[in-house]
C-alpha cells in the first residue's frame, strides 16, 4: 500500500540533514504557540517529531542528503496532523523490539517509536514504513 | 576539510571522590552533540577513572531518545568499572519520558543534588 495523499495544506521537503529538521521543528513549534496548544502537548509534539524525523533522516534515508523528506502538516486549535515520508526501503515496526522488556532495558538504542506512540493521540504507519503519520489532539485547559 | 573545534558539552566539579556534572545544553538533540556528550562522558570513567558520578539535569529542558542510550551506556560502564552513576534534578516533564521507557527502574534518579551526593 502507497502512502495515503496527505490532504494536510503545509508541506516542506527538505534533505536529509538534522539541522533542517531543526527548522521543521521550529517552525512546527511556532505554529502551535501561534493556536495556544498547551505547554505539555508541544513538549509531546516536539518529541514525536524529534524522533520520527530522525529515523526518517538517519534509518530510513540512512543520513543520505540526496534523498529527501517529505513533512506534511496542518495546525488546528483542537488538533495537530503530521505526516513524515523518507526514501528508504521501509521497514515494519512490529519488527522493532519492546525497549521496556527487562531483556531491552539497556539496549541503547529502540524508544523512538514507544515515545511517539506514547506522547500522539494517533500513530498510523503506511507505504511500508516509509511514512509516519501522528496526530495530537489538543488537551481541554482543565487537564 | 578541517574538522570543528568540539565545544565543551559538560561542567565537570570534583567534590571529594564524586564528580557532578552539569550539561550545557538546554536541549539534548543533535545527533552530533550526542555524540559529543557520550565521548565526554565516557572519558571521565575510561581516561580520568571516575567511579562515582552524579549527572545533574537541571539545565536540561528536552531530550530524544538518542540521549538516553548515550546515558544507558555510562551506566553500564561505570557499573563494570565498579562505580555508581546518579542522576538528579531531573524536570517532571523528562522524568515522564524515563517512566514510559522504564528506565527509572533502571537508573539512580534523586531530587535533588544533596540527595544524590548522600547516596553513593
Amino acid at each position: 500500500m502507497t502512502a495515503p495523499a496527505p490532504c494536510l495544506p503545509f508541506e516542506l521537503v527538505i534533505p536529509s540533514d538534522l539541522g533542517e529538521a531543526r527548522r521543521v521543528q521550529a517552525e512546527i513549534e511556532r505554529a502551535l504557540h501561534a493556536v495556544q496548544f498547551h505547554e505539555h502537548d508541544i513538549f509531546a509534539v516536539k518529541l514525536a517529531l524529534e524522533e520520527a524525523l530522525v529515523n526518517a533522516i538517519k534509518h530510513g534515508n540512512q543520513m543520505d542528503r540526496g534523498k529527501l523528506v517529505r513533512v506534511a502538516y496542518h495546525v488546528a486549535p483542537d488538533r495537530f496532523e503530521v505526516q513524515i515520508t523518507d526514501e528508504g526501503p521501509g521497514f515494519d515496526p512490529a519488527d522493532v523490539p519492546d525497549p521496556t522488556a527487562p531483556e531491552n532495558l539497556e539496549r541503547p538504542c529502540g524508544r523512538g517509536l514507544l515515545l511517539m506512540r506514547h506522547y500522539m493521540t494517533e500513530v498510523a504507519y503506511h507505504d511500508r514504513g516509509r511514512a509516519v503519520r501522528m496526530a495530537k489532539v489538543r488537551r481541554n485547559g482543565a487537564k | 576539510m578541517t574538522p570543528q573545534p568540539r565545544r565543551r558539552r559538560l561542567e565537570v566539579e570534583d567534590i571529594g571522590d564524586i564528580t557532578v556534572v552539569n550539561f550545557v545544553d538546554k536541549k539534548i538533540l543533535d545527533e552530533q552533540n550526542i555524540q559529543v556528550i557520550g565521548e565526554q562522558l565516557f572519558s571521565l570513567v575510561d581516561e580520568l577513572g571516575r567511579r562515582k558520578v552524579l549527572l545533574n539535569f537541571k539545565n536540561v529542558e528536552f531530550l530524544s531518545s538518542a540521549a538516553l542510550g548515550k546515558l544507558i551506556t555510562m551506566n553500564r560502564k561505570l557499573q563494570s568499572a565498579g562505580g555508581k552513576l546518579i542522576l538528579c534534578e531531573i524536570d517532571p516533564q523528562i522524568y515522564e519520558v524515563f517512566e514510559i521507557t522504564k528506565l527509572n527502574k533502571l537508573f539512580t534518579i534523586h531530587k535533588d543534588e544533596q540527595t544524590g551526593l548522600q547516596s553513593f
